[in-house]
């Protein structure tokens, strides 16, 4: 157990290494950082598709990166630099998507599905308690 | 017999989507940038090879069609659509501006020394900002600008001869069939 916990660890230490050498950028302010981290963390980068820019070591995302830091030094907000991206490469770039009217079934989808369990499942119970009558009025056993 | 009936309706229903999905894939893939049908991001870039440093303004090129291809000498599949490009040229029906993405302006010079210049002007992009603001993702990608400077179309990968047909041409000089989206 203490093996498999010491392994993990390095495995962690290792993982964390080659995200640092992606990208070595630190923004003077603690808080813009912690803003930075996480916004680079929400973008896709758009050569590699399944990693955010903050992961990538490609050139782009390399300057995606950049664009995110001297949006931050500006003073936009957060939702500003989400919006300045999606204004150029579409709502891709977001890891999160934002609610609209093409990806609306996709949002409501589950909600519809729960509700629909749920109606099945209140039917079901209704039936059994009409049902119960009949079962306590045979306690005949033939024992 | 009735009670199979809503499950086969469902399991249809599944079957049609899937199937729409599938037949959509291609098309799905390339990812469809947002600045079709809007303008073409104003820009003011150095010029290549223009030792004064002449500067070029995007906006200079209203009043009429053109491409706008952006490339850079490391890209392997900018080289596989020189050839196209030079073709167009040679037709005459649209001006094509280069935008040198994140190169080196000797390397590209030398580039075009070698394989033949099919640019009106090039326009370098060093830092990659000019391309961020096209939305680009990958060279080479193809704009078709309008007269009025409105973004028509976009082609990601290498230009080819059917693609100047259909896309590009079929948009510049309509012949009463709809261009394919």
């Amino acid at each position: 157990m203490s093996n498999l916990r010491s392994l993990l660890l390095i495995l962690l230490a290792l993982g964390s290494a080659v995200v640092g050498a992606v990208d070595p950028e630190e923004m003077a302010d603690p808080a813009l950082q912690a803003r930075y981290r996480a916004l680079t963390h929400e973008l896709r980068c758009m050569q590699c598709q399944n990693q955010s820019i903050a992961d990538s070591p490609v050139g782009l995302a390399g300057d995606l990166r950049r664009e995110v830091r001297e949006l931050l030094q500006q003073g936009k907000t957060d939702d500003e630099i989400r919006g300045w991206m999606r204004e150029r490469y579409g709502a891709f770039i977001l890891f999160r998507p934002e609610f609209s009217p093409r990806n609306a079934w996709l949002w409501l989808l589950p909600g519809v599905l729960l509700l629909g369990g749920g109606l099945i499942g209140w039917r079901i119970l209704r039936q059994r308690q009409a049902l119960e009558p009949l079962d306590s009025d045979t306690p005949e056993d033939s024992t | 017999m009735n009670r199979f009936l809503l499950p086969l309706g469902l399991f249809a229903a599944l079957v049609l989507v899937l199937a729409i999905g599938v037949r959509r894939a291609p098309e799905k893939s390339v990812i469809q940038s947002v600045l079709l049908g809007k303008s073409a991001p104003d820009f003011v870039a150095p010029v290549l090879g223009s030792p004064d440093g002449a500067r070029f303004e995007a906006n200079s090129l209203r009043g009429r069609w053109y491409l706008l291809n952006v490339w850079g000498t490391w890209c392997a599949e900018c080289r596989n659509e020189h050839a196209t490009l030079l073709q167009i040229k040679a037709t005459g029906k649209a001006p094509i501006v280069g935008l040198d993405w994140k190169d080196q302006p000797q390397d590209a010079l030398s580039w075009l020394r070698q394989l033949g210049n099919p640019y009106e002007i090039v326009a370098e992009d060093r830092d990659g900002r000019i391309a961020i603001n096209y939305g680009v993702y990958g060279a080479p990608e193809t704009f078709l600008v309008d007269p009025q400077g409105i973004i028509a179309y976009k082609h990601v990968g290498a230009m080819t001869d059917e693609i100047w047909a259909q896309k590009f041409l079929a948009r510049i000089e309509p012949t009463g069939a709809r261009p394919s989206p």
